[in-house]
């Protein structure tokens, strides 16, 4: 199995962790992952602006160098998925914006939406299996009560991420029984934690913060996990007092694999 | 006196590709918005006063920079509104304004700390400023 890996700007400065911890998983589990030598950063958010062009095209030559290799894109982050999933799905389905970016970037072979973006979660559960993982896992993380938090740019808009059951999800909770841990359902899970605006206004983002927090403490876990960088420092910053630990679900998995 | 433009209330639903006049005004926007208790103008009001043109109190509602981006509002209306985008669409509107920067590069050294990530930098300057 051989994707893309599109990394982003956080994995290699504050989540060096996330990233880190998912390249030696993947090759534990037998998967390549190919870096481009020469991505872009996608630039954090979707720009849900329809008249806004210049600020797609870094996803777009992303999506085009995976396209030209004929392979599939994996991200981690759940930032960079959510722009790489959202303008795909425009390249794909909005014949105007596919007019302006394409002749904005005079390609060689027209771009239309074909390159497949796949989140390293899904990767774990559709294209290796989560019983397979259970399979080689050598340390499994036995008594583990574990929060997965799901955050805002996985799951929503649903229409368009496909990702799980945006009310319902039930992925990371899979991926935490796969490592032997115990997932703990708690109601803030797919709420969110505030990040978006963690810089311009604290208070309302440890308002928000604090209650995922809570929410998760409330119902036993001892442990959150995430693939979201900006969640991860925003739950911490701002989860108040008494917050649990949060961690980056792909070192979980590395920890599992005895390959930490 | 409330200013009404329908020209100003078309060029916000096509920036945000949102027709406002699908909405049956359920509230079911507002109810799960998390950043409700913020806001002046509410997620249900805020698309009503798309349709009825009222653009200018929008333009400067502190509601702007409340919305958390978060989708919930997206994800669950009934009726496909997707009023987080008509959020984005009177931002981008008054960012493009000249002087209407949110944030400056100068604003940023004093909002940073040692594990800030990266993105939160970058999307600022998305978000905050043209
Ligand atoms: S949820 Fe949708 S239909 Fe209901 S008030 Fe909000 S925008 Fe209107
Ligand atoms: S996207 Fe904005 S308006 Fe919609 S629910 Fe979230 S915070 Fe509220």
């Amino acid at each position: 199995m051989i994707y893309t890996y599109y990394p982003g700007c956080t994995l290699k400065t504050k989540a060096k962790d996330l990233d880190l911890y998912a390249r030696k998983s993947a090759t534990a589990l037998g998967v390549t992952l190919e870096e481009p030598e020469d991505w872009q950063c996608c630039g954090a958010v979707y720009p849900l602006a329809r008249d806004e062009i210049a600020t797609r095209l870094s996803a777009v030559r992303t999506l085009v160098s995976a396209r030209d290799n004929k392979r599939a894109v994996v991200t981690v982050c759940s930032a960079c998925h959510h722009v790489l999933v959202r303008v795909n799905d425009d390249m794909k389905n909005d014949a105007d914006m596919r007019g302006k970016v394409n002749r904005y970037l005079e390609l060689e072979n027209e771009y239309g939406g074909e390159t497949e973006v796949i989140h390293y979660l899904t990767m774990l559960r559709d294209k290796i299996g989560f019983d397979e993982i259970k399979k080689k896992v050598v340390k499994p993380l036995e008594g583990k009560k574990i929060a997965a938090y799901y955050g805002c740019m996985l799951l929503r808009p649903s229409k368009i991420m496909a990702f799980d059951d945006a009310e319902n999800p039930t992925i990371i909770e899979d991926f935490i029984k796969a490592l032997g841990a115990e997932p703990v359902i708690y109601p803030f899970r797919n709420e969110c934690c505030g990040g978006y605006v963690t810089m311009s206004d604290k208070s309302l983002a440890k308002k928000a913060a604090g209650k995922v927090m809570a929410s998760a403490k409330d119902n036993g876990a001892e442990l959150i996990i995430t693939a979201c960088p900006l969640c991860m420092y925003n739950l911490d910053a701002n989860g108040g007092a008494d917050k649990l630990p949060v961690r980056y679900f792909t070192e979980l998995l590395a920890e599992a694999l005895d390959v930490k | 006196m409330v200013h009404k433009s329908l020209e100003q209330a078309c060029l916000i639903m096509d920036r945000s590709g949102v027709d406002t006049r699908k909405c049956m005004m359920c509230g079911k926007c507002s109810a799960t918005c998390p950043a409700f208790d913020e806001m002046d103008y509410h997620p249900h009001q805020f698309v009503k006063m798309v349709t009825e043109g009222d653009i200018e109190s929008l333009l400067s509602s502190k509601s702007l920079w409340k919305c958390l981006s978060c989708f919930a509002c997206v994800e669950r209306c009934p009726r496909g509104v997707e009023p987080a985008n008509v959020v984005e669409a009177l931002r981008v509107t008054l960012l493009r304004r000249q002087g209407e920067n949110y944030i400056t590069a100068d604003d940023i050294p004093g909002l940073l700390d040692d594990k800030l990530p990266q993105q939160a930098i970058v999307s600022a300057f998305r978000k905050y400023k043209k």
